[in-house]
Formats: C-alpha cells, sequence, structure tokens
C-alpha cells in the first residue's frame, strides 16, 4: 500500500515497477557493455566469457591510418555543418517565436520535418538534388546535407530558449532607449547563449555519428561512420569494439555536458523533449 | 513590436535556405518518380506513371512494404510498453534520482547508432555472446540461428534503438501534470492504482502518441538495422529503395517508393497531430 | 513564563467546545533539518469552523496536509473519533480537501469532476447523478455541469472544486487558503456563502489563510499559527480583544504596542502614565486605535489617561480615518477617529486604561 507522502524520502512504488525499470535500463545499456568489453577481449569477437584481456586492439586502432582520416573528414564535416545549421537555424527560430507572415506554417513544418523523416529520404532528396545541378558528391555534399537536416535541432533549441525569455526584458530595453538592434545584441543574444551552445554541441555530436543521410551523398572521403560501416561490410573486426567504445566515450561526454548546460536552473523534463515535441508541430 | 528590416533579416535567409535544400529536393524526388531509366543505364525524363503502376502491381513492393509497417508496428509496441512505465517510475517514483535516471536514458540515444546496431549483431550471432551463454549454461545444445538475420532480430534492435526516443515525450507529458491532481484523486478516495487509469493515464495521451508516432516513422524508414541484421528474411522497403540507387539503378522507381514513403510519414504526422490535440487538456 | 489563568485559557482555546471530531496531539513535522511544525496540540468540534491562520512560513499549509494525508507527521497522533487517522492513506480517510487552485480534472466535465468520489466508490449510477445535481445546485453551478474547467472563470472553479468536495460527505471538509486567487468583491462574497455554506451542512470545516480579517469574518474559532506554533487559539473576538501575545495583538487588525515600566503599581510608558496591579518590571500593552479618541474637551474620568501630540499622517479609510500622531519622548500613537475631514495638526488623545491590555513578548523562533 503506498501512502503518497513529499518527503524527502521517496516511496519507490510497486515493486514490480521498479524492477522493469532495471530491467529497461539493462536492456539498454546491455549491447554498449558488451562492446566496451569485448574490446579488451583477446580473441576478439564471439566467445563467452571474454579470456585474456588486452589492449592489442586500441594498438591496432591507432595504426589504422584510414579511420584517422576519417575522423579528421568527420570533425570537419560536423564543424561545418553545426556554422550552417546554427547561421540559418537561430534566425528561423527567431522568425517562428515572433514574426507573422504567410506561409508560417508551412515554413515550420519544412524546418522541422527532417527531425522525424527517415535520413533515407532527405539524402535521397538531396542527392537528387546535386544529381540535376551536376555537383560532385564530396564532403561538400555531406556538409550540405548535415546543415540542412540539422536546423531542425538548432531551431528547437533556441525556439524554447526565446519561450523562456522574458519579453519584459527586452521592453525594458526599448523604454530605456535603445533600438530594436541594440536590444538583440544586448538582451535577446546573451539570453540565447546556453541554447546556441547547448544546440551546437548536439549538432556536433549528431553530425559525427550521422550515416543515414551521409550514405547517399558521399564522394570518395568517408566520414567515421561510413568507414566503421565499410568495415562491418567486410566482416567483423574487433578493432571496431574499440573504435566503438571510444565513440561511446566521447558522446557520453558531450552529451553529459550538453544535459548541464541545458538544465541548468530547470526540469530536466524539457531538454531534448521539445526537439520531439516540436517535431510533432506542438511548440509553435 | 520588431522592425520590417528585423523581420526581413530573420526571416528570409533561412525561408531561401529551406526552399532550395528542402523543399526543391522533394519536389525534385517527385518529378524523378514519373521518369524511367533506359536501357543504357541513363535517366529518361519521359513524363509517365509507369513506376506507380509497378508499385502497384508487382507484388515484392507490396509485400514488403506491408513487412516493414508489421516490423514497424512491433518495434512501436514494444518502445511503448517498455518506455511508458519506464517513464511514469522517472516522473513519479523517483525522487532525487530523477535527473541523474533521465540523463541515463538519454545516454544511449546519443551513441552512434551503428554501433549500438553491430553490438546485437554481436550478440546474436551464431558464435555471439548470447549462444555461447545459452550453451554455457546447458541451456540449448546448438546455436539459435532465428536470433540473428531475421525480422526478430531487427525488431529486437530496432525497439532498443527507438525505446528512448518513445521515452521523451511520454515523460514530458508526464512531468507536466500538476501533483496536485494527484492528490486531488487521493483525496476523493482513489487508491494509487484508479489515479493512474482515471488521472494520469488520460492526461499522458497526447505523449504517448507523439512516442509512438516517431517509433513507428523512424522504425518504418530504417535501413541500416535491416542491412545488419535483417537477413534475406528482413528486408525493409528502404532496402529496396537504397539498391535502386545502387546496384540495380532504377532511380525514377526509387524515387517513386520514396516519395510514397514521404506522403504516408506527412500523413501519419499529420493524423497523430490531431489525435493529440483532441486528447489535449490544457 | 505563563500564569495559571493563561495556560487555563489555552487548554479552553485549544479544546473543543462540544463534541470533539479531530484531535490533534503533539503533531510535530521536520523537512530534513528544518522544523516547520512543533507539538501542535489541537481539538476540533463537530460542526465547527475552525480557521488556522498564520504567515507564509508558518506551517499552516503543513498541517493540513497533515490532517489529509498527503504528509506524515515526524512526531505526534491525529485521533478521528476513535480511530488514529494518519495511520490511513488520504483515500481512506472520511475527510476531503479543496485545494488552493483548486484541482480541478482538465479531462473531465464540471459533472464529472464532482461525480469523482461517487463513482471511485462505485455509487449506483441513479444515486450519482442525484447527489450531483444536488450539490452543482447547492454552490450555484448547475448550468455549467457539461462544461469543462478550462471554460469557467476561476471563481467558478473554485465552488465545483467545493462542490467535488461536498459530494462525499466528509466528517471533515479542508480548505487550503481557496479564495486567495480571487479579487476582493469576489472574495467577500464568498466568505458569507463559504460561512452559510457550512451552517447549512453542518460538517466541520479547516480553514487555512494568512489574511486574518478573513479569519475574523468568517471563523468560530481561529488557531493562530506562528513559526510552527500555536500562538493563540480563541474565538475571533476573544482573539482580538484580549490577545495573548504582541505578535497576536499586531497580526490581527491594528495595535499600538506600548512598551512600559512598573513601579509601584503606576505603569510609565513616555508621557503615558496609568495604574494597573501589575508586579514592578517591564510590560508590554496592546492599544487597538480605535479606543483612542481625540479628547472632547471635557474632564476626564478616572482611569482616561491623556496625552498631546502632533500629527504626522492622516489616512482616509472610508467611514473612518487612522491618524498617526507624534508625542513626547519619540511615543507615536495611532488613532481611529470618525472621518469628518478636515487637517489636522496638534491634537490631544485619550483612552481608557482598561483598554491597554497586557501581552507577552512573542519568542523569537529560529
Amino acid at each position: 500500500m503506498e501512502l503518497l507522502v513529499s518527503d524527502a524520502r521517496f516511496d519507490s512504488g510497486p515493486r514490480w515497477l521498479l524492477f522493469h525499470t532495471v530491467a529497461v535500463f539493462a536492456f539498454l545499456y546491455l549491447p554498449i557493455g558488451v562492446l566496451i568489453l569485448y574490446s579488451f577481449n583477446g580473441e576478439g569477437v564471439g566467445g563467452f566469457p571474454p579470456h585474456h584481456l588486452t589492449l592489442d586492439w586500441y594498438r591496432a586502432l591507432f595504426a589504422d591510418e584510414p579511420i584517422w582520416d576519417s575522423v579528421v573528414n568527420s570533425l570537419q564535416v560536423a564543424l561545418a555543418a553545426m556554422v550552417i545549421s546554427l547561421t540559418f537555424g537561430v534566425p528561423a527560430a527567431l522568425a517562428l517565436e515572433r514574426a507573422q507572415f504567410p506561409g508560417k506554417a508551412l515554413f515550420r513544418r519544412l524546418v522541422l520535418l527532417p527531425l522525424i523523416l527517415p535520413g533515407i529520404i532527405t539524402g535521397l532528396s538531396l542527392l537528387m538534388l546535386f544529381n540535376v545541378t551536376g555537383t560532385k558528391l564530396s564532403l561538400m555534399t555531406i556538409v550540405l546535407g548535415h546543415g540542412t537536416a540539422l536546423i531542425s535541432v538548432a531551431t528547437t533549441e533556441v525556439f524554447a530558449g526565446l519561450q523562456k525569455l522574458d519579453r519584459a526584458q527586452e521592453e525594458a530595453s526599448l523604454d530605456l532607449g535603445a533600438n530594436y538592434w541594440q536590444t538583440f545584441w544586448r538582451i535577446t543574444v546573451p539570453n540565447l547563449k546556453l541554447p546556441i551552445i547547448g544546440a551546437a554541441l548536439l549538432i556536433f555530436t549528431l553530425s559525427t555519428d550521422e550515416i543515414a543521410v551521409s550514405f547517399f551523398l558521399i564522394g570518395r572521403d568517408n566520414t567515421l561512420p561510413l568507414e566503421i560501416w565499410g568495415r562491418l561490410r567486410r566482416g567483423i573486426t574487433p578493432e571496431i569494439n574499440a573504435v566503438s567504445t571510444i565513440i561511446f566515450v566521447f558522446s557520453l561526454v558531450a552529451i553529459v555536458f550538453w544535459y548541464r548546460l541545458r538544465v541548468g536552473g530547470e526540469g530536466g523534463a524539457d531538454a531534448g523533449t521539445e526537439i520531439v515535441a516540436t517535431a510533432e508541430g506542438e511548440a509553435a | 513590436m520588431f522592425s520590417r528590416a528585423y523581420k526581413a533579416a530573420v526571416t528570409l535567409p533561412p525561408l531561401m535556405w529551406v526552399t532550395v535544400f528542402l523543399l526543391m529536393p522533394y519536389l525534385l524526388m517527385f518529378c524523378y518518380s514519373f521518369w524511367s531509366v533506359s536501357a543504357s543505364q541513363t535517366i529518361v525524363h519521359s513524363w509517365n506513371l509507369a513506376n506507380y503502376r509497378q508499385l502497384l502491381q508487382v507484388d515484392v513492393y507490396w509485400q514488403t512494404l506491408l513487412r516493414s509497417m508489421w516490423i514497424a508496428a512491433r518495434v512501436t509496441l514494444f518502445s511503448l510498453l517498455l518506455a511508458y512505465p519506464l517513464a511514469y517510475f522517472l516522473s513519479f517514483h523517483a525522487g532525487k534520482r530523477k535527473d541523474l535516471l533521465y540523463q541515463l536514458v538519454i545516454i544511449p540515444l546519443w551513441v552512434s547508432y551503428l554501433v549500438r546496431a553491430y553490438a546485437w549483431k554481436t550478440i546474436l550471432g551464431s558464435d555471439g555472446v548470447l549462444n555461447t551463454l545459452l550453451q554455457y549454461v546447458h541451456l540449448t545444445k546448438h546455436p539459435l540461428e532465428f536470433l540473428l538475420y531475421s525480422p526478430f532480430a531487427v525488431v529486437l534492435t530496432l525497439t532498443h534503438i527507438y525505446t528512448p526516443f518513445a521515452f521523451l515525450p511520454i515523460y514530458a507529458a508526464l512531468e507536466h501534470i500538476p501533483r496536485n491532481l494527484v492528490e486531488a484523486s487521493h483525496d476523493l478516495g482513489a487508491t494509487p492504482g484508479q489515479t493512474f487509469w482515471k488521472v494520469i493515464f488520460p492526461l499522458s495521451i497526447p505523449g504517448a502518441v507523439a512516442g509512438a508516432t516517431f517509433a513507428f516513422v523512424l522504425s518504418l524508414g530504417d535501413f541500416l538495422a535491416p542491412l545488419l541484421l535483417g537477413g534475406p528474411s528482413g528486408i525493409m522497403i528502404s532496402n529496396i529503395v537504397v539498391s535502386l540507387f545502387g546496384a540495380a539503378y532504377n532511380w525514377p522507381l526509387g524515387a517513386a517508393i520514396s516519395f510514397c514513403m514521404l506522403l504516408l510519414v506527412v500523413s501519419l504526422l499529420f493524423f497523430s497531430e490531431r489525435l493529440e490535440k483532441k486528447w489535449s487538456f490544457s | 513564563m505563563m500564569t495559571t489563568s493563561e495556560i487555563a485559557l489555552r487548554a479552553a482555546g485549544n479544546s473543543a467546545r462540544g463534541t470533539t471530531l479531530l484531535s490533534i496531539r503533539n503533531v510535530a513535522k521536520c523537512f530534513g533539518k528544518n522544523a516547520v511544525l512543533r507539538d501542535i496540540s489541537l481539538e476540533v468540534a463537530e460542526g465547527e469552523f475552525l480557521t488556522i491562520l498564520g504567515e507564509s512560513g508558518s506551517g499552516k499549509t503543513t498541517l493540513l496536509r497533515i490532517i489529509a494525508g498527503f504528509e506524515t507527521a515526524s512526531a505526534g497522533e491525529v485521533w478521528m473519533g476513535e480511530e488514529r487517522l494518519d495511520r490511513q492513506p488520504p483515500y481512506r480517510r472520511r475527510v476531503n480537501t479543496v485545494f488552493q487552485h483548486y484541482a480541478l480534472f482538465p479531462h473531465l466535465t464540471v459533472e464529472q469532476n464532482v461525480a469523482y468520489g461517487l463513482r471511485v466508490a462505485k455509487r449506483p449510477e441513479a444515486e450519482i447523478a442525484s447527489r450531483v445535481e444536488e450539490a452543482l445546485a447547492k454552490v450555484k453551478m448547475s448550468a455549467h455541469a457539461k462544461s469543462k474547467p478550462s471554460k469557467i472563470s476561476g471563481g467558478q472553479q473554485q465552488r465545483i472544486a467545493l462542490a467535488r468536495a461536498l459530494v462525499n460527505r466528509p466528517r471533515l471538509l479542508l480548505l487550503d487558503e481557496p479564495l486567495s486567487a480571487l479579487d476582493a468583491n469576489l472574495r467577500r462574497q464568498m466568505q458569507v456563502e463559504l460561512k452559510s455554506l457550512q451552517r447549512e451542512v453542518g460538517i466541520s470545516f479547516i480553514f487555512v489563510t494568512h489574511d486574518q480579517e478573513e479569519a475574523m469574518v468568517m471563523s468560530d474559532r481561529i488557531a493562530l499559527l506562528r513559526s510552527g506554533e500555536l500562538e493563540q487559539v480563541a474565538t475571533p473576538r476573544e482573539i482580538y480583544g484580549h490577545p495573548a501575545t504582541a505578535y497576536a495583538a499586531q497580526f490581527i487588525g491594528h495595535t499600538n504596542l506600548l512598551k512600559g515600566e512598573v513601579r509601584g503599581g503606576t505603569v510609565r510608558c513616555g508621557p503615558l502614565a496609568w495604574s494597573a496591579a501589575l508586579p514592578d518590571g517591564p510590560a508590554l500593552f496592546s492599544l487597538r486605535p480605535e479606543n483612542v479618541r481625540l479628547t472632547a474637551g471635557n474632564v476626564p474620568t478616572s482611569g482616561t489617561v491623556r496625552v498631546r501630540g502632533r500629527v504626522r499622517h492622516q489616512a482616509f479609510h472610508g467611514a473612518t480615518e487612522l491618524i498617526r500622531v507624534e508625542c513626547a519622548d519619540g511615543l507615536a500613537l495611532v488613532a481611529r477617529t470618525p472621518g469628518s475631514g478636515g487637517t489636522l495638526d496638534d491634537v490631544e488623545l485619550e483612552f481608557s486604561s482598561a483598554d491597554a491590555i497586557l501581552v507577552r513578548e512573542s519568542p523569537e523562533r529560529i
């Protein structure tokens, strides 16, 4: 029998619920755990339990040139995509939150569509565009693909930040004699610092992991996920475990950092969820 | 309140970019779907409905689409079954650990898809972790074949990938329920169980619909998991599209299928949005 | 240190007149290191309208929530009749609550909201229908039965919250600052309605508020709570006329707090002096402004204290005026005069020494 109490001690609810929660967490982290474990497994993939633990695969990884080339490519792409997404995503958020113009509803849906649309559709449609215009596929086309698809991330993060911004601050600024542009740079933008940094971090991470759109827009140079993909097609090597573990660690750090940025002050429920919610057209 | 110049500066650049890189490509895809491919592997701009006729008449496309939808439906169901109680626990019973647990749920979301799919391959293979473990504890004598290269593997992997996606909007919806409604329900004599079904669940429906839509749409269009783990029996509609743009070289047909998928997704979104509005009470 | 008579008065105040419905015994509540309630003992009678009055942070809402069942006491017991109330979960108690922000279920109609408790108890449909209709009529909301809460005003929502609680015929109704969100006129109207509703229905109401005027208008008894302890429990007239402490005197209504020194049977406070049968030493007095008058110019009777001063501030309050007069030795007195108009300058004030009520100093709470 549960008592509803709001004391410091929490009541953990029915036993099955607790059990379910633990089970789901186990399910979510099982593959990751296996991956990390087997990256140290001397015998490579398969076999249980893992026998002698070794850093061999990590050593092999560090000597592997194509992987490092693809890492550099991924980083370049991520950086460029971040710039594009922010350059167009931040004004888009402002436009959606502030301005009224014909076709606004369509604009909103269009900007947010890549969030929920399977990457294949976005990738293929861009491929057709490049084909028709005769553009050769290269890292540049991937940059354009990521940049476009990830505008939605920038827009949703900044949009949420704008909604939390107290209009009265901007009105006070105008009242005190600053014009629209001054108000924008002195009041609006500093308040958007956190959402923008959060968005940047998120876009960067998503771009380095992105594979569905990149799949169709790739030229000669590989990004890291596509390099891994290529090797996977040829057969599993334990080096993949090692590089995957490293990717996991980086993503982990990045996302925890992003979360702390986003949450500093408010509840956690909103962090990440307006991305989902606005993809459904809730926010505007 | 904002000047016209400001509004223009803020609206036009994204509008133009989105028109060039989103709207036009979709329209282009629409156009492609009416063209055809010639014997010498070039694209012929002759407008006809041949591709769509082919989609309707040739069995393999229909069957694959239906199989994909069936897989997506199962993924959605399992993701909801996993995500909802999890979200409920975090929102109502996690106390001080709520934030930490929330982070733990979203971390897998941002760990590379490829990494996770590949990990399942490692686990499910015939000398993968699971099979070796089962034989080690003498539960089975031979490796279970159906674990990998089957629809089962695809459903399992996609459920793993999309459960956190389903979790997010459900959790947000639950968090937005004012706690005094729960107290009011208890005050009026309803047990926690009754309170859940009469108050909490109805108010969380929009979140559940959003989560389900995400899981369904994204798993429907997935092509990586089937490629890695699906085997011949686990092929999904996107795999057909991928091959049409690759070895099978028939861009117009591929465009037709893609465009149909686009329409399907957009109408699903429209439908689920209406459903959410109907069940939203604030 | 309390005198014997004070202790007796306190005990009498804390205990109920008539049959006791609810008995709160030595209840204390801590949140972490924060002691929100300390040693509260109080009895509530059948059919009584009791108000728990206090500032924010006084612990009044916590006390209410303990009675409702949403918090558990760190120490002490709560009894209703022969049963221990605090051992039961909220859904088993014959207690219902009207929440501060109403807490109406947004996905149910007004009718369904009111019927909720009856549905949960699985009453027959016919009975539910008639009881809901009766409850809605009582709060004059029958016309809105099929509306959703988002479509009706705050005042209307409040009535529905009331109906929803009362329809279950609880033995005790708890109201957590239900009128605080309403504007002044509506508030006054609702105070009158709530009071007559309580008389009509005949069950005990425990009403929580920070508004002392509201408490005085509505209550049979007031329990003044300060920093987690009961300062005084008495009827409105008693608390007003005979505040036990300086805090009670100041919290309820306006007062002049006079710090005096007693020597040989005479109280001296700045330019004021009067005789009182009190032991030597410092003493604190509460003097209500309405007991301070402008001298009519006649001969003072015995026991009348007079003082001259200069009017520093005049505040118009409709039927009366409050004037602030600076006298000698830095003494300032507030007097309530009939609003005859005209600016006053040098005046002479007088009051009867019997109206200077001895009060205890309120100890500083941590």
